[in-house]
């Protein structure tokens, strides 16, 4: 059967390959523990880092692969295959790292670039609050100049890879007056005075990752960790969760593709009324609704993700499609796969059981699907201003 | 530190299925894969690369499309690599492999480290490491299951496992040792390692490269014949007894006695 051709180079393919490899080798074999344990993936990172795949998206003059949006979103949807807690680790590490590639200074990238690319060093981004999330203006946490330093203070919540990643971009007010304009970008290291993480969180999903409270009390740090200018801290938040947010939608693919590929399996052999329940077209039409979302998301990620490497501006757009559409699909598949597998698809032994209680948080993190559509509403509202 | 890696490209033993009327493999259609256990001897030399540094050169005799085998392990940090190929290396035993494998190490010149598999997934013979050291006069050590606690240019502390436990030994180099796989878990590939072994260009030696008397590859060399082949059978019996514990206790007390067993 013709599969659709996306064109992807030599290289893409090698992406691809690998991390397959990484998911029937290393990840599949384990998944099932590390969620039951709530256990960090750290041997898994360390295959992740021996690969190359941390440095995907950084330029090789800091020690990356130099690849684009596409190349890290191949990687994000065939990791997600295998599971999207480990696959989330990678792609945090890549969203703390993002703020630094596109505002840091030449020597904040050759300091702090390097170490994301090899995987020696875990990244995190720290907006979210406890009263601050989908209304990012609402944060709290401040960042006051003192002589040489900065000094945080405030808190940060549900970050993942808190506690874990040694390098995080973190949004605090600078200018409490001042509203969007009011906040910065500033670079943490772990082990920076004052920095402390709370209980590691558990979660209904996505066990494996880490995700924690990070505190800031009188937390100083040197004047250069800002990123880019003061004031710029929205800017910075705003780019960075577009350019990730396409990488989301292709975790999203990867975990809908898994589970129609144990959907249909499943559906071959299970025998009722004396035949295979794919010969019911009950189960049949579910089957293809999964298996034309899917590939209308991925061709929907796969063209967000050239556009964006073609150096296309103002991409909040479809950036926000290109994780909407993915991401309720992949809800929505997850949920069918285990409807098809019924009480089997139910137990904990079933891999789409995990892969169900994982998805959930796809239309919530880096953009609920409302704040999505919030986006995509408001872009089409000055769109059509302008006809 | 110069570390050479003997490796086997063998049929993909999971894909592979039995033809149990004729009692033959079916190879059709089925990929090829380094030998698994040889994973392990690339893994060994690549771990010693990272703590010592070493340059480490894969060998492998087989066809033409064995350079995939190559290939794999140019993407998983292997240096160098070459193929030993020639029509009359066909039908090789374990004695003309090794006579081809010592010749090749000889032109690749000076070693510290020999590092093969435990035994081929196909063959299962277990000979071609042990061979290929005495081949070179260097004294092998097979089975390794711990490589250290302490390693240097000149020597290695290893641990070999027997039948009865272990050996705690020190090896002095040059010599070669065979791997068993719990001794690692091999590493997955790296994207520049991939990139890398598709631009490579395999050098390929024969016959005439190494400087091979043909008498002794191949099938000539080899004095191995294999007379019959046949798939071992089980028979296992079942009997349930009845009666009252203490009877079906009598009677398979008479049972054993009759076997022998007791």
């Amino acid at each position: 059967m013709t599969q659709v051709n996306y064109f992807l180079t030599e290289e893409q393919q090698m992406i691809i390959d690998l991390a397959r490899q990484i998911v029937e080798e290393k990840i599949i074999p384990v998944r099932n523990e590390l969620d039951e344990n709530e256990e960090f993936p750290w041997a898994i990172i360390k295959d992740l880092a021996q690969a190359d795949l941390f440095g995907l998206f950084i330029p090789e003059e800091y020690g990356g692969m130099g690849g684009g949006s596409l190349e890290i979103c191949l990687a994000l949807e065939h990791l997600a295959h295998g599971c999207i807690a480990i696959t989330t680790t990678y792609a945090a590490s890549a969203l703390g790292g993002y703020p630094i590639l596109l505002f840091g200074s030449e020597e904040q990238k050759k300091k702090y670039l390097p170490e994301i690319a090899s995987g020696k060093k875990l990244a995190a981004f720290g907006l979210t609050e406890a009263n601050a999330g989908s209304d990012a203006a609402g944060i709290q946490t401040t960042a006051e100049e003192d002589g040489d330093f900065w000094v945080l203070n405030g808190s940060k919540q549900w970050i993942t890879n808190g506690g874990e990643a040694e390098i995080y971009t973190i949004i605090a007010k600078t200018d409490k007056h001042k509203g969007a304009r009011g906040a910065s970008a500033f670079i943490v290291e772990k082990g920076d005075a004052g920095f402390s993480f709370g209980k590691k969180e558990r979660k209904m999903g996505l066990r494996a990752s880490s995700t924690r409270e990070l505190f800031f009390d009188d937390c100083r740090i040197p004047k250069d960790r800002i990123l880019g200018r003061r004031g710029q801290g929205f800017i910075i938040a705003m780019r960075t969760l577009d350019l990730a947010r396409p990488g989301i939608g292709a975790v999203g693919v990867g975990l809908a593709q898994a589970a129609l590929d144990e959907a249909a399996r499943y559906a071959r052999q299970r025998v009722q009324f004396g035949q295979p329940i794919i010969s019911f077209q009950a189960i049949q039409h579910m089957l293809a609704d999964m298996a034309t979302e899917i590939e209308a998301s991925r061709a929907l990620i796969y063209s967000v993700a050239r556009t964006i490497d073609s150096g296309s501006k103002n991409i909040s757009k479809i950036a926000a499609m290109a994780k909407l559409f993915p991401t309720e699909t992949a809800m929505k598949v997850a949920v069918d796969a285990v409807q098809i597998m019924g009480g089997y698809g139910y137990m904990k032994e079933c891999p789409v059981e995990k892969m169900m209680r994982d998805a959930k948080v796809l239309q919530i993190y880096e953009g609920t699907s409302q704040i999505l559509r919030n986006v995509i509403g408001k872009a089409l509202n000055s769109e059509y201003a302008k006809k | 530190m110069n570390i050479i890696v003997c490796i086997k490209q063998v049929p993909d033993t999971e894909a592979i299925k039995f033809d149990s009327e004729k009692g033959i493999l079916i190879r059709e259609g089925v990929g090829a894969i380094i030998n698994p256990p040889d994973l392990h001897a690339i893994e060994a030399a690549l771990t010693l690369k990272d703590s010592l540094g070493a340059r480490i050169t894969a060998v492998t005799m087989g066809p033409p499309q064995a350079e995939q085998a190559l290939r794999d392990a140019i993407s998983l940090g292997v240096d160098d690599v070459v193929l030993l190929s020639d029509r009359a290396f066909a039908g090789a035993d374990t004695l003309a492999t090794t006579y081809v494998l010592a010749k090749a190490i000889k032109k690749i010149g000076s070693f510290d480290l020999v590092i093969c598999g435990k035994q081929a997934v196909d063959g299962d013979t277990a000979q071609v490491g042990p061979g290929l050291a005495a081949r070179l006069n260097v004294p092998s050590v097979t089975c390794v299951s711990e490589i250290g606690p302490n390693v240097s240019e000149g020597l290695l502390q290893l641990t070999r496992m027997t039948d009865n436990g272990r050996d705690l030994l020190e090896l002095r180099l040059p010599a070669l040792i065979t791997v068993h796989p719990s001794l690692n878990d091999p590493r997955v590939p790296s994207l520049r390692g991939k990139m890398r072994a598709k631009k490579t260009t395999v050098p390929v030696w024969g016959l005439e490269d190494l400087g091979a008397d043909p008498e002794r590859t191949g099938l000539k060399g080899s004095p191995t014949r294999v007379k019959s082949t046949w798939i071992p059978s089980f028979e296992a019996r079942r009997e349930i007894l009845s009666g009252s514990p203490e009877e079906q206790v009598g009677t398979l007390m008479e049972r054993l006695k009759e076997a022998g067993v007791i």
